[in-house]
């Protein structure tokens, strides 16, 4: 763990960091998650959105080497995940489970002793002094974990996490049960662990989170529905809109916005209320505004409409729950 | 496949911490000793010296031989169940851990405290014999071949109870019905101890090499199985 940029592992440039292919887990007749495919380069922080039960869990479990696939493969930094390999895999990854599993009899420090032992790290005290320092725990290193508040565990647990200087760290869940202060806390470190390079597959439910900390999402509902930037997901998925309002309503509103460049439609929502579908805001609206200015119109706003990844996340889910229901 | 003692001394060293730590394995490990020395304790010092002779068929020593057959068997029937419930077992599982080294650790951690248990119990009891026991009664139970059998037979015993222990512990889901099932499981030890203790079982020096041969196989089988039916995705999944 150094305080600049990790670079990508020697050997690995332009490789993926996680390399996942038709991979499916089923649990008898229970289908935990299936023909699941993905890629995540070196350096990447990816969330891995879904409800409760989608196979989020099962899917780290999977790539952690703790469950083995049903079907499908996957290389996890570099290595094919086989049951002989999962020595090899777990030497170079990090997981950080919902829960924070410390020892709470045990002090901070005897915690990261222990797992920076079954790491073999070398220099294992300066190892956990930069973890502790990372997470900024160092002045409760000597106390015993039951004695922390559930976000210095989460804090904990994290610096347990770094000790090996894992090529891919795997966080499932690591705000669930926080409140907003500890949460705000955990997201500064993993942005902070993002800036400096560390591939971070971040499983969650908490939308704004992925949203804030993430490079790629991809949503899983049991199957992996969509994979993308947010922002290319919202366009995938969402119209682009202007919202015109006017302060009373326009007398021939299909005159003022018909022609008009980069304009494909629009439809009335409201007294005074007009949405505008464009291809691009940045050429519709300069237009949209001088079209209503020559007809005259008191013109309140015009704003551009914003998806947020919840939106996309719902409306796919809704997909789901609808075809189910069908 | 190689074993990493750094790993193997990483579980080692958590566990006692752990075991310092929690009054209810202290207490299981003290209250257990006691049971067992006090019969011998008030049999012995209630004796008459006329007593020596009938003591001379009997291997009283073989009682104490129970410490080492239950303490370290309720110890380990909580290793890995005691683990999955305190929600500690997945970050265990997900270093690089073998699960060979991962149960040698929690055996070594069960049969060190419990040989030291042992042993102190048995020093303290031939102590309080030499000194306040009759001297006839003292001369008879201080015997060579006793003494030598408490040796050689409290970590072939411990050890075979830890196995068992961990064995149970993996598969279970409760560490209180795996304490039980430990407690249980190590019975059928105890039992033996104690026929031979009482002469009802005449000790000889082939049986007792067959038993300790007996064993120390079954020691090094231990490992082996338990090691076989250490199942990750059970243990993570509840399933298969």
């Amino acid at each position: 763990m150094s305080s600049e940029r990790l670079a990508v592992p020697d050997g690995k440039r332009g490789a993926p960091a996680l390399s996942v292919r038709s991979l499916s887990k089923r649990f008898g007749d229970r289908v935990a998650f299936q023909d699941v495919s993905f890629e995540i380069g070196y350096g990447e922080v990816f969330g891995f959105l879904g409800p409760n039960g989608a196979g989020k869990t099962t899917t780290v479990r999977t790539l952690g080497t703790l469950i083995a696939p049903t079907s499908g493969s996957a290389t996890v930094a570099g290595i094919p995940l086989t049951p002989e390999k999962g020595v090899e895999i777990r030497r170079r990854i990090s997981i950080m489970p919902e829960s924070p599993g410390l020892y709470l009899r045990l002090s901070v420090i005897e915690n990261l002793e222990c797992f920076a032992d079954l790491y073999e790290v070398p220099d294992a005290n300066d190892r956990i002094d930069r973890a502790l320092h990372a997470v900024n725990l160092a002045d409760r290193a000597l106390d015993a974990c039951g004695t922390l508040s559930k976000g210095l565990r989460q804090r904990a647990a994290l610096a347990r996490a770094l000790l090996s200087d894992p090529e891919i760290l795997f966080l499932d869940e690591p705000t669930s049960g926080l409140d907003p202060l500890a949460t705000r806390d955990v997201h500064e470190l993993i942005a902070a662990l993002g800036q400096r390079g560390v591939t971070i597959f971040l499983t969650t439910h908490r939308l704004e989170e992925a949203e804030r900390l993430c490079d790629r999402v991809a949503i899983l509902n049991t199957a992996l529905r969509t994979i993308g930037r947010p922002d290319e997901l919202r366009e995938q998925l969402f119209a682009k809109t202007l919202t015109v309002r006017t302060l009373v309503p326009l007398p021939e509103p299909g005159r003022v916005f018909a022609g008009l460049p980069a304009v494909d439609g629009w439809r009335q929502d409201g007294p005074a209320t007009y949405v505008l579908a464009v291809s691009e805001s940045a050429a519709a609206a300069p237009a949209v505004t001088r079209a209503l200015v020559a007809a005259g119109a008191d013109v309140l706003s015009i704003s551009e409409s914003h998806h947020s990844l919840e939106d996309v996340y719902l409306e796919l889910i809704d997909e789901d729950e609808e075809a189910d229901q069908r | 496949m190689s074993v990493s003692t750094r790993r193997v001394r990483a579980i080692f060293r958590k566990e006692l911490r752990e075991y310092r730590r929690n009054g209810s394995i202290v207490s299981t490990m003290a209250i257990i000793p006691l049971i067992f020395i006090l019969y011998p304790m008030i049999d012995v010092f209630a004796l008459p010296t006329s007593a020596s002779i009938p003591l001379e068929h009997r291997d009283f020593l073989l009682y104490l031989l129970g410490i080492p057959a239950i303490v370290p068997a309720v110890v380990a029937a909580y290793s890995v169940v005691g683990e999955r419930q305190q929600g500690t077992l997945e970050p265990l599982l997900t270093t690089p851990i073998r699960r060979e080294e991962f149960l040698l650790g929690k055996a070594l951690a069960a049969l060190v405290p419990s040989l030291v248990m042992s042993y102190a119990v048995y020093v303290f009891f031939l102590a309080c014999v030499e000194l306040f026991a009759r001297p006839g009664i003292a001369s008879t139970l201080l015997r060579g071949p006793e003494l030598f059998a408490q040796l050689l037979f409290t970590p072939l015993l411990a050890g075979w109870s830890i196995w068992v222990g961990i064995a149970i512990s993996a598969r279970s889901s409760d560490f209180r019905v795996a304490q039980q099932l430990g407690m249980l499981a190590s019975l059928p030890s105890v039992a033996v101890t104690s026929l031979i203790a009482l002469n009802v079982i005449h000790a000889t020096l082939g049986l007792a090499l067959g038993l300790a041969a007996a064993l120390l196989v079954l020691d090094g089988l231990g490992w082996r199985v338990v090691s076989a039916m250490f199942d990750r995705e059970r243990l993570m999944t509840g399933t298969r």
